[in-house]
């Protein structure tokens, strides 16, 4: 495995960009629409959520690899990134409780990879130039392959991708005999946000992405959560239906992220792509209605349009990010529902907003 | 909650005389602070009785008061200027101290006066080890099993119940003194009663040894209303079981998964908001397991500390500024990210570099000391390197160190006696970082080396692959070395002066091969978001790497350069001197640049120069800052001796020195020239001679006569120098100078036994002379003169003199071709007047003078070195009342086997400064009927 690393690799833009590094995970060809996280810590958190399926993802962290890998630590069975970018791979790694190192992870796992790239270059090529598609390879350096494999990959916008990802049978998760049942719209959920859920006394049944209402409502669960996941909002007509039908029940209910966007969009109020997204773990947003703020998780490229919020007179913004004033969360005034565009789940990142998961169960108490 | 409209009006505590343990980076904190308040229109006074900072400058304050800081003076101040509120935490444990001590008199009471920063009552929970244990025990945080004692005996009951190996605490000191692991109960009882006599208050923590744990800090801002923000992870490379000032370390941390570190994060936020509600800086300190991931919280500063310097200049965010705004009401998302300017405050700085510190220490200033690492902090400065990877930060801040190394191995010094790399392996010392490297490159097995400095193993693989990587290029030459190996050496790090010792070439060669091959240092930004967002803070470091984002200005430039590490011998005066050299060349329109290294000053804040290269002060990393910017010259003689080492070689590369030239600044330093240049001018001078050997040397002490002192030339704060008086201690110490300096020629002078001595600071222009100061030392000949109490003006010496000093000052200065600032030292016996030496920049005394006289001398100097005006164009208007006495400061209690006593070689860390009216003062009075008193031979 020691000679991965010798071996060269390519990294191509859409808009002619190259980037000449050296291959790390599996020797091959991978394509995606390429963004970065600048978070400092939690690379297999990162690598494993649902949320990044189809992306290439650019760690500006210095090192990454430091502490190897844990199968305690992934938020899906397996890594749903298209392929990784880093400044410098370490294939020695220190953690008493890691099974493996991360080259030995992404390798058994077929994640392609790049190392040795000024990343942060890279970086401020994206913020300028806006997120793009690119490819990967340390199999084929021939810029005609490289070209035609780069057209090949579709564009974020109007991509639906959740259906790729949600699984394919319904699930349980949690303590049968726990007090609140709540159904899981799964549209690439990560694990975590069902560790939180289970460890205030939920019981979940995860269902696939196009599930109907009527069959999640023939559960009879006490509240409804719309999870996180890849791909554009505004495709997701199926999810669309759903959460409407939710909301005429006016059940309890919860969003994060893509579920987010589309109870936004199921109550009229469009999403729109942004130029580079939102992708780290230092994202501050502040609580309209306590007044605090909070450090938060952040991976999202589709935002929920403000102004359209606005002119709602049904929907009130409770969360806004406090960098570029981007719309971060939202209630509905006379039903129990709200969303946040970031992740009170965290992992990886900060725990501030977990309190997002008690406001869920007092919700569903006082319902 | 908006600004706090009641409070118009801040006193701010400073941190007093440079100690071990509480160094400039107070100066940073406190005149960041002061800035801070001034721009939200608050009159701020200050008060600290160390001269040579920043804080006390009247750019920085509006109110200044140099005083002792004791309550006395503190109700001195209420009792002139209407205060709303006092600002303790900028002034480390000091500030925090008398704080306390004013709130117990009820002196903050009387006068009205809000605590703001800091809740007293949190200082209490935080220095109380019990108080701290049982509060996080509520908290549910983890601590060691421990126990107080307050009698000898409790503290042998505790340790039968805890079982050994122990740790020993003393409440209510400073840097840990006092305090040390006990790994048997026959070491126990010394240990307990040092303990308990070292703490104010007689009492001590016995404690469980966590040594071997990693151990993190973290670094925390909070606001009135409760948001908390982590600035910065800090892990130390080495494991707990070295005080945190004497460790290694690297920011962020590196080994954490974001499971470990969120845990922590949560500890961090619910421990500082447990132990009191205030708005401000917080550092947490933890330790975990390196097998279960467990966390044990260690302990907490409720104040700006070291770390928050290396936090603020790590991350670029300033803590310290945003504090003293949280202090008066802002709440962290009502105010900007400083360096973005577009995106908020209220947020958690990213890092897409590495940073690497690396203390300083000088244990070759005190003789006789226990050089081992542990609890107590020993190292009296330290240096930062910022790099793309830890390999290259780490080299940067060895590059840094000014050890006579040229970063961390090859360069032909590694120790490869295994017994005594093993030993040092076990017991740390300054050098450990250098023999891990040794011991990897003499075969140690890595599990030798992990199992004996308990260090983990990401940062030992580290070190491991620099030497690995030595071995490859050691096959090749500079004309074979392919370019690929020789990139990755650049990227790592290495100086082009290590990869010539492995190529067995010079130093030049290897430049001109890899700027042949296009290897070239980059500058990329400190922004605090790794480039997610566009910064407008001109905060740079080198690198090799793809990108380059300091764009070259076509303005006039300068460059400035730094001190580097505080040492004894050069501290806190030259980043003073660095400041207003930067301040004055802007006033006389130059951009500047100011390259430093140093993360505890104010030069290395972003917003006092128009550049900041955050680099080594070393050939090569200035050379090429120097090639990129293209300045009209660099200015030398700020910067100590680390700045002025590097005259040669700039003046050799045809790089223009701004004032005083090269050949001048030689001509002082070469005794032999220089001693000429004193003959010419009919100046008395004591008599000397300059030898090879100690038979030479035994020869010439026949004709010099006893006493003599004797020295090794081109040395810094009289390192080695000694005044020996017969035959047998000549023969000795010039044996010893001449293992220890091996090249070096030692100078011999007659010593003026029994003669007073006095020191000028003047400015030239080259063609006029100003002479800003006299100081006449307390104690006689003999002392440094760093060390000596002295007195400005002189309080005894007649006019016949005092003429000569005027007159020999003038006429040096100008025999020098002095442009700038020069400080010269006298000895006078039996009213004539002789030359010690003459130093052709700022020295030590010169920012002691700016604050007596109020003056601001080194601005001045400045624009004279830039030509940009004259002597004549300044009118001189110094405040010259009664005198100013300058006290040296000690730090002796942190090595308590070392002899006291005073001699030609420096050993003070700090100095104060103290006012009086007239000789009859009880403290002058003091002073001087002690003057013979710490004399040694």
């Amino acid at each position: 495995m020691k000679d991965i690393f010798s071996k060269e690799a390519i990294l191509l833009l859409k808009d002619g960009t190259q980037f000449k590094g050296k291959a790390v995970g599996k020797i091959g060809t991978t394509g995606g629409e390429i963004c970065f996280n600048t978070g400092m810590t939690g690379y297999q958190e990162i690598y494993t959520d649902p949320s990044y399926y189809g992306q290439i993802i650019v760690n500006t962290t210095a090192h990454i690899g430091n502490y190897g890998a844990n199968d305690d630590e992934q938020e899906s069975g397996s890594p749903k990134i298209a392929g990784i970018v880093v400044n410098d791979f370490s294939e020695i790694y220190s953690r008493f409780t890691a099974t493996e190192s991360l080259q030995e992870y992404l390798f058994n796992n077929n994640v392609v990879g790049i190392t040795e790239i000024d990343t942060r270059a890279l970086v401020r090529h994206i913020r300028d130039k806006g997120a793009m598609n690119a490819i990967i390879s340390s199999e084929n350096m021939d810029m005609k392959f490289l070209q035609a494999e780069l057209d090949k990959v579709p564009d974020m916008s109007g991509l639906e991708l959740a259906t790729t990802v949600t699984t394919t049978e319904p699930y349980f998760y949690g303590d049968e005999k726990s007090p609140y049942k709540v159904a899981v719209l799964d549209l690439g959920i990560k694990s975590s946000i069902l560790k939180n859920m289970a460890s205030r006394g939920c019981y979940c049944k995860v269902f696939p992405a196009e599930t109907l209402f009527s069959e999640m409502k023939a559960w009879n669960p006490d509240g409804f959560f719309i999870s996180n996941g890849p791909g554009d909002p505004a495709t997701m007509n199926y999810a669309i239906d759903t959460v409407k039908e939710i909301l005429n029940e006016d059940a309890p209910m919860f969003g994060i992220c893509l579920g987010h966007q589309v109870i936004a969009l199921a109550n009229g109020i469009s999403t729109y792509k942004m130029h580079h997204g939102h992708r780290g773990l230092n994202h501050p947003v502040k609580n309209l209605e306590s007044g605090k703020s909070e450090v938060t998780s952040q991976n999202h490229g589709f935002v929920v349009d403000k102004d359209d919020l606005e002119k709602n007179k049904n929907v009130v913004m409770t969360h806004i990010h406090l960098n570029d004033g981007t719309l971060a969360g939202l209630k509905l005034k006379d039903k129990k529902t709200f969303s946040v565009q970031y992740h009170p789940e965290a992992s990886p990142g900060p725990h501030d907003s977990r309190y997002l998961f008690d406001n869920f169960i007092t919700y569903m108490n006082n319902n | 909650m908006p600004k706090d409209p009641s409070i118009k009006s801040i006193l701010i505590i400073g941190s007093g005389p440079i100690i071990i343990g509480q160094a400039c980076e107070f100066d940073y904190s406190g005149s960041q602070a002061a800035r801070s308040l001034r721009e939200e229109g608050i009159e701020v006074t200050l008060i600290n009785s160390n001269p040579a900072t920043i804080m006390t400058d009247n750019v920085t304050a509006d109110n200044i008061y140099l005083k002792p800081l004791t309550k006395k003076s503190i109700v001195e101040i209420l009792k002139k200027h209407k205060i709303d509120a006092v600002l303790p935490t900028m002034g480390g444990q000091t500030a925090l101290n008398l704080a306390i001590d004013c709130e117990k008199a009820g002196i903050w009471e009387n006068f009205g006066i809000k605590v703001i920063g800091v809740d007293i009552d949190a200082i209490e929970t935080t220095e109380d080890r019990e108080k701290f244990r049982l509060r996080m025990k509520e908290l549910n945080v983890s601590v060691c099993k421990g126990k107080t004692a307050t009698s000898f005996l409790q503290g042998k009951e505790i340790a039968q119940d805890i079982g050994f190996p122990l740790v020993i605490r003393p409440s209510f000191t400073l840097g840990g003194t006092g305090g040390g692991f006990v790994n048997s109960p026959d070491e126990f009882e010394k240990a307990l009663t040092k303990g308990l006599h070292t703490s104010p208050i007689h009492e001590v923590l016995v404690e469980q040894s966590i040594l071997g744990w990693k151990e993190y800090e973290l670094e925390l801002l909070r606001d009135n209303i409760g948001n908390v923000i982590i600035i910065c992870s800090i892990e130390n490379f080495d494991p707990m079981g070295i005080h945190t000032g004497d460790s290694i370390t690297v920011a962020p941390a590196m080994t954490l998964p974001d499971t470990v570190y969120q845990e922590m994060r949560d500890l961090a936020i619910r421990m500082m908001n447990g132990i009191g509600e205030f708005a401000g800086g917080c550092n947490v300190q933890f330790a975990v397991n390196p097998e279960t991931d467990d966390i044990i919280g260690i302990e907490i500063n409720p104040r700006v500390s070291r770390s928050s310097a290396l936090a603020s200049k790590a991350t670029g965010y300033p803590i310290a500024k945003i504090a003293a705004k949280l202090a008066i009401g802002y709440n962290l998302d009502e105010l900007e990210n400083q360096i973005t300017k577009t995106t908020s405050a209220f947020f958690e700085p990213t890092l897409d570099y590495v940073i690497v510190k690396v203390p300083r220490w000088n244990f070759d200033k005190f003789r006789g000391s226990d050089r081992r690492l542990g609890l107590q902090m020993k190292s009296v400065g330290e240096a930062m390197g910022i790099g793309r990877n830890f390999q290259e930060a780490l080299q940067k801040a060895c590059q840094s160190l000014e050890i006579k190394r040229n970063g961390l191995g090859a360069d032909g010094r590694e120790l490869k006696n295994q017994e005594a790399i093993l030993k040092s392996l076990a017991n740390p010392s300054w050098n450990r970082l250098f023999h891990i490297y040794d011991a990897f490159k003499l075969g140690i097995p890595f599990k030798t080396i992990e199992q004996l400095t308990k260090i983990d193993k990401w940062f030992l693989n580290q070190i491991n692959e620099l030497v690995h990587l030595e071995v490859e290029i050691e096959q090749f030459t500079v004309d074979t070395v392919p370019e690929d190996l020789l990139r990755t050496a650049k990227e790592k790090g290495y100086a082009d002066r290590q990869i010539a010792h492995l190529l067995r070439c010079l130093e030049s060669q290897v430049h001109k091969r890899r700027t042949d091959l296009g290897i070239k240092r980059v500058f990329k930004l400190v922004d605090t978001c790794a480039a997610e967002f566009q910064a407008q803070t001109p905060y740079y470091y080198s690198t090799f790497d793809v990108e380059n984002e300091s764009v070259s200005s076509d303005k006039e430039k300068v460059v400035i350069l730094g001190s580097g590490p505080n040492r004894i011998g050069q501290g806190i005066e030259f980043d003073y001197c660095c400041v207003h050299g930067v301040l004055g060349a802007k006033e006389a329109g130059y951009e500047t640049i100011m390259i430093n290294c140093n993360p505890e000053t104010v030069s290395t804040d972003f917003d006092v120069s128009d550049k900041l290269y955050f680099e080594p002060v070393f050939w090569e990393h200035i050379y090429d800052i120097i090639q990129h910017e293209k300045p009209i010259g660099v200015i030398v003689q700020l910067g100590g001796q680390t700045a002025l080492k590097l005259a040669e070689k700039l003046n050799r590369y045809g790089i223009k020195i701004l004032g005083t030239s090269f050949e001048a600044l030689d001509l002082a330093e070469d005794r032999g020239s220089f001693s000429r240049l004193l003959k010419d001018n009919n100046i008395p001078y004591p008599k000397f001679g300059v030898i090879e050997d100690a038979d030479q040397a035994l020869e010439l002490s026949k004709d010099l006569g006893f006493p003599l002192l004797v020295r090794p030339s081109y040395v810094l704060g009289g390192q080695s120098m000694k005044i020996v008086i017969n035959d047998q201690e000549l023969e000795s110490h010039v044996v010893d100078l001449f293992k220890d300096f091996k090249k070096n020629k030692v100078l011999l002078d007659h010593f003026l036994d029994g003669a007073i001595e006095a020191e000028a600071d003047a400015i030239s222009d080259g063609e006029d002379v100003y002479i800003i100061g006299i100081m006449q030392h307390i104690e006689p000949a003999g002392i440094h003169s760093g060390d000596s109490y002295a007195v400005l003006p002189p309080y005894n010496l007649g006019d016949f003199v005092m003429q000569q000093i005027e007159a020999h000052t003038r006429k040096i200065a100008l025999a020098l071709k002095t442009v700038g600032l020069i400080n010269i030292q006298f000895a006078i016996k039996d009213d004539i007047v002789y030359i010690i030496e003459a130093n052709p920049r700022a020295s030590r005394t010169v920012p002691f003078i700016c604050k007596a006289y109020q003056e601001n001398y080194v601005n001045y100097a400045t624009r004279i070195m830039l030509g940009d005006a004259k002597l004549t164009d300044f009118d001189f208007k110094p405040v010259k009342k009664g005198y100013a006495i300058k006290e040296p400061v000690f730090s002796f209690d942190k090595f308590p086997d070392v002899n006291k006593e005073l001699g030609p070689e420096m050993k003070s860390t700090g100095e104060s400064i103290y006012f009086i009216d007239d000789l009859m003062d009880d403290y002058f009075m003091e002073v001087y009927s002690y003057r013979n008193l710490y004399l040694s031979r």
